[in-house]
């Protein structure tokens, strides 16, 4: 009962940010609404976390696995892709690996700055 | 025979989840952060569904049930950004410097390696909002009048590299702290990659999935300005 009541909850949220969707004008997913709607009603305490922890550690746990349905699709995007399929694929290797680093690398550099400037003062 | 496996509505759930499985249990036995079991999974499907002369709508009619849990579950990376809300209030200069970094970072190596193989403009604009999130990600290259179904596909293709390479590339760049690397992962593969994070860590996971939002909000600021450019 407890999951259940759990993944209602979650899915009234999803449900919310569907909703929004279709309201706002702006170019923002339905899933990015939900993510905000969670944490805004979890910050006010209007949910407690202890109302969805189990399904949403269990949802979590289990998310590369949603990936696999969509990403299969590849196999029917082959026939426009193949004219250009290596450079597309070098560019979307490459930049992955120079994102992730660029990404990783600033915010260590911002928060080891920040601590050593707390050390000097 | 070959029917009726094709087309039990079940057929595509459970490839996903029996090829699935195989990757873990490769993962187990060969503990390398390269060995992926999403990339063996996908890699397994396909090859089921060629050898069964099937096609990928057959699949998809039944693992569509399976990607049905992909917005809840997005949804739930709410929980732990919640709780680590005060380490991201604490370090907040820090997540936006790194995430826009890599957001402006990822659309000018687009840009660059674009000019340098010579693309046009519609494969540019296809492939510059590649490293957010795919719901977002199609709208942008929808309004900058790219192919939306490329971009599905190079989104993916970018997020099961940094799935794969996530590990890997924070050990050889040195990038300890668990916040950088959640906010690199997240940044440079959105969800994809974040399922990673979560596997190293809270802290990781929850920086990570901030990482998809603000990364996906800065894009779709800053696209627009880098289209016009090929």
């Amino acid at each position: 009962m407890k999951y259940l009541k759990q993944m209602g909850i979650i899915s009234c949220i999803a449900f919310l940010g569907e909703i929004m969707k279709a309201i706002l004008p702006l170019p923002v997913p339905a899933n990015i609404y939900g993510i905000l709607l969670m944490l805004g009603a979890l910050l006010s305490g209007v949910l407690k976390v202890d109302q969805v922890r189990e399904t949403s550690n269990f949802l979590i746990e289990i998310m590369p696995i949603l990936f696999v349905p969509v990403s299969v699709g590849l196999m029917d995007s082959w026939e426009i892709l193949k004219g250009s399929w290596i450079q597309y694929f070098v560019i979307a290797m490459v930049s992955t690996m120079v994102v992730m680093v660029v990404s990783g690398k600033v915010t260590q550099f911002v928060i080891q700055r920040k601590k050593g400037d707390r050390e000097d003062a | 025979m070959r029917e009726f496996l094709t087309e039990s509505v079940l057929f595509g759930a459970v490839l996903s989840m029996v090829t699935y499985g195989i990757g873990c249990w490769i993962k187990k036995k060969i503990p390398h952060p390269m060995v992926n079991p999403l990339l063996i999974s996908i890699a397994l499907c396909i090859l089921c569904i060629i050898l069964l002369k099937s096609d990928y709508e057959t699949y998809y009619s039944g693992a569509q049930y399976i990607g049905y849990l992909l917005t809840p579950s997005t949804i739930c990376l709410a929980v732990p950004l919640y709780e680590k809300f005060e380490l991201l209030k604490k370090n907040y200069v820090a997540l936006l410097c790194g995430i826009t970094a890599g957001a402006v970072g990822s659309m000018a190596v687009v840009f660059a390696l674009s000019m340098l193989f010579g693309l046009e403009h519609t494969e540019y604009v296809t492939l510059l909002p590649k490293s957010i999130t795919t719901a977002i990600g199609m709208g942008v290259s929808e309004e900058l009048g790219g192919y939306p179904a490329i971009t599905a596909a190079a989104i993916m293709v970018t997020g099961i590299t940094g799935n794969m390479i996530a590990e890997t590339a924070c050990k050889i760049f040195r990038i300890t702290d668990p916040i950088a690397k959640g906010i690199g992962i997240g940044t440079a593969s959105h969800a994809v990659g974040t399922s990673k994070a979560m596997e190293l860590g809270e802290v990781e996971g929850a920086m990570s999935s901030l990482s998809i939002v603000v990364a996906g909000v800065i894009t779709v600021i800053f696209a627009p300005m880098f289209a016009p450019m090929i």
